[in-house]
């Protein structure tokens, strides 16, 4: 019986590894939920640039200021910048019907985009828009192809264009391909604190698709403690009662 | 003054106006299970813990959540970040989802291998398959929602299945829908028939499901029954009263299933993707199709049979037709294995082949129906597809080339 648990569980493993993304490759984003100044640079780029187009419609400001380690003052000082009061969730002003006019589409609401698109393709996404003159904005994305967004972050990061690589393709067909970019007008930030600021902003978008996950992570440490200890006690009572069976 | 069961006070009380202390020996005190079960009938008992999880949780979920296209999406969230522990009660809502399906085919696993769907325990099987069923349905419904791309798009596409049927079809997937689409209007019926109509069915099973196997009484790994062996006082030889011996067994194998659950729910809720998909943090849009649509991972295997099927003269009514197969073969499992032993112990290779092949076949059409379709994997869904419904086929023939050992007459350790 041990055999046939084991070959089962065997079996079941190819189906829990993740089927891979084609496209882009993703670097790794290295954010860290636990380092507060980090959150909260994240959370200042985002109402600086982002909030324009994108709500949070589902986050609330209080609740953000009191995870990430700020006083409801601070955040009435450094984050509010719509006339919210501190209890409402991250709204923005833009309408919506306006939005899809000016940009093709409706920027979306960014709550949850990190447990929909996963941190890693939210960073790279941040570092990979290029200059490209058939986009009617002028630039394009390496890891979403044809985005409808412009570059909001030009101005730190400046402007880079595409280098391409020819490659032999499996049925032997020269095809190009983005190889990386190259820096034609620098911004405010040197690339290294450009993805150290895009690793701060998905850390924050991280932080926002679940609130409660480092609580909750700590709360299911004590909750194993107790299950493991409760099992021992479960299984030297079955042992007692079954001592009589033969 | 003692009644016919003999107790007095309180509980005498109620004796003589409900069969309370007969139920409990009747089930509990009084029912005799084999001494011998192992691993594999933990899971009985923990699908009524999970299905106990998912009602109460569901209550609680519903306190909150809003049954409106407008609004359901939002309502999630609301649970997951302004409810007081409504993160915990949703997960522990979702997880329960894939855990109920998990404990469940391994339950059904277990009647495999040791033949207890047999005489004469047919309609405790068939009970069994009927819950199955409201199982699927039930998820199904519930995967609608949480208004994700994917609940959207999967409930979508498995109503679209219906309009393959011929004549009736078209008019059956709106009548199901209650719309042209997918809508507000879908997402209405589908939460009346979640949180009430099938649960109330599924409860009616469970009970019909216990009845009707305290009524014959456990298999167990040796497939013996143990009735026909019986001491002077009447009691089987080799039966435990159900309480306390299993009741503390089964106690052990709840704390060591929660510690699993715990492990799922705390630190990987999404469990990878599979429980909670990626693209279900989407809100469902009607005007965006996900460039890869997959059900949920307890529905791939089904999946993988229905796209395994090639349309044909016109329709593609086969492969819903092999998918609805898939589940109704099982229905006449009772009927198909002639094989007069029961536990595969003492079953001859061919039966053991026969079932390994089976299973593995289904694992790996598990695995494709998650995956977007290429002409190699539609290949090997097929293949294992045949497999799949060959089992069924071949195991009336089994017994006349199978070699089976001795039966002992008592369980053995």
């Amino acid at each position: 019986m041990k055999k046939i648990i084991i070959a089962l569980a065997l079996l079941a493993l190819p189906g829990l590894s993740l089927a891979a993304t084609a496209g882009y490759p993703l670097v790794k984003a290295p954010i860290d939920p636990h380092d507060h100044a980090s959150l909260q640079r994240g959370a200042k780029l985002f109402v600086n640039y982002c909030m324009g187009c994108h709500s949070l419609d589902y986050q609330r400001y209080n609740r953000l200021g009191r995870d990430i380690g700020l006083t409801d003052e601070q955040v009435k000082d450094n984050l509010i910048f719509t006339g919210a009061k501190v209890g409402d969730t991250m709204k923005n002003a833009m309408p919506k019907a306006d939005a899809k006019r000016w940009f093709g589409v409706t920027p979306p609401d960014l709550t949850v985009i990190a447990r929909s698109r996963g941190v890693d393709y939210l960073y790279n996404y941040l570092q990979t828009f290029y200059l490209d003159p058939t986009r009617p904005l002028g630039v394009n994305n390496a890891v979403f192809p044809n985005a409808g967004m412009p570059h909001v972050l030009w101005e730190l990061q400046g402007w880079q264009k595409p280098v391409y690589a020819m490659h032999e393709d499996a049925a032997g067909t020269e095809v190009k391909v983005l190889k990386g970019f190259e820096l034609v007008q620098p911004g405010k930030l040197s690339p290294p604190e450009y993805k150290e600021a895009t690793a701060d902003l998905v850390n924050f978008l991280a932080y926002v698709g679940e609130p409660i996950k480092l609580e909750r992570q700590r709360i299911g440490i004590w909750v194993l403690l107790f299950l493991v200890l409760a099992t021992v006690v479960f299984y030297l009572l079955k042992k007692e009662y079954w001592k009589d069976v033969h | 003054m003692a009644n016919t069961q003999g107790t007095t006070g309180l509980v005498g009380w109620i004796d003589e106006r409900f069969p309370l202390t007969k139920m409990m020996r009747e089930h509990l005190t009084e029912y005799y299970a084999p001494k011998n079960f192992n691993f594999w009938y933990f899971f009985g008992s923990l699908a009524i813990l999970v299905l106990v999880n998912q009602i109460l949780t569901g209550i609680w979920l519903t306190m909150n959540y809003k049954p409106a296209a407008a609004d359901a999406f939002a309502s999630v969230e609301y649970i997951m970040r302004d409810v007081d522990w409504g993160w915990l009660i949703r997960y522990m809502h979702s997880t329960g989802a894939s855990a109920f399906f998990i404990v469940v085919y391994l339950h059904m696993f277990r009647a495999l291998i040791y033949g207890s769907y047999k005489k004469p325990r047919e309609l405790i099987w068939i009970f069994g398959v009927v819950i199955f069923l409201c199982l699927m349905a039930e998820a199904f419904m519930g995967y609608l929602l949480p208004w994700g791309q994917m609940s959207f798009w999967g409930a979508q596409v498995i109503i679209n299945l219906f309009s393959a049927i011929p004549v009736i079809g078209p008019d059956l997937s709106v009548w199901i829908r209650g719309d042209y689409v997918v809508s507000d209007v879908t997402l209405n019926r589908f939460f009346s028939l979640h949180v009430i109509a099938v649960p109330l069915v599924l409860l009616g099973l469970v009970v019909a499901h216990i009845i009707a196997l305290h009524e014959v009484g456990s298999n167990n790994p040796d497939g013996v029954e143990i009735k026909k062996v019986k001491g002077k006082d009447g009691k089987p030889l080799d039966g435990i009263p159900f309480h306390p011996y299993y009741t503390v067994k089964d106690l052990l194998g709840v704390m060591v299933f929660l510690i699993f659950f715990a492990l799922i729910i705390f630190f990987m809720p999404e469990m990878g993707g599979y429980f909670l998909e990626h693209p279900n943090f989407d809100p469902a849009d009607p005007m965006k199709t996900p460039p890869h649509i997959a059900p949920v991972w307890y529905f791939t295997p089904f999946y993988a049979i229905l796209r395994a099927v090639p349309s044909f003269a016109g329709t593609q009514v086969w492969g819903v037709l092999a998918m609805g197969g898939a589940i109704v073969m099982l229905f006449f499992l009772p009927w198909l294995d002639r094989s007069p032993v029961k536990s595969i112990r003492y079953r001859g290779l061919v039966f053991k082949l026969a079932l390994a092949a089976f299973v593995i076949s289904f694992l790996i059409l598990g695995y494709l129906g998650a995956l977007p379709t290429t002409p190699e994997r539609t290949t090997l869904a097929q293949i294992c597809s045949i497999i799949y419904f060959a089992f069924f086929f071949a195991l009336p023939i089994l017994p006349a080339i199978e070699k089976t050992k001795p039966v002992p007459e008592r369980v053995t350790k």
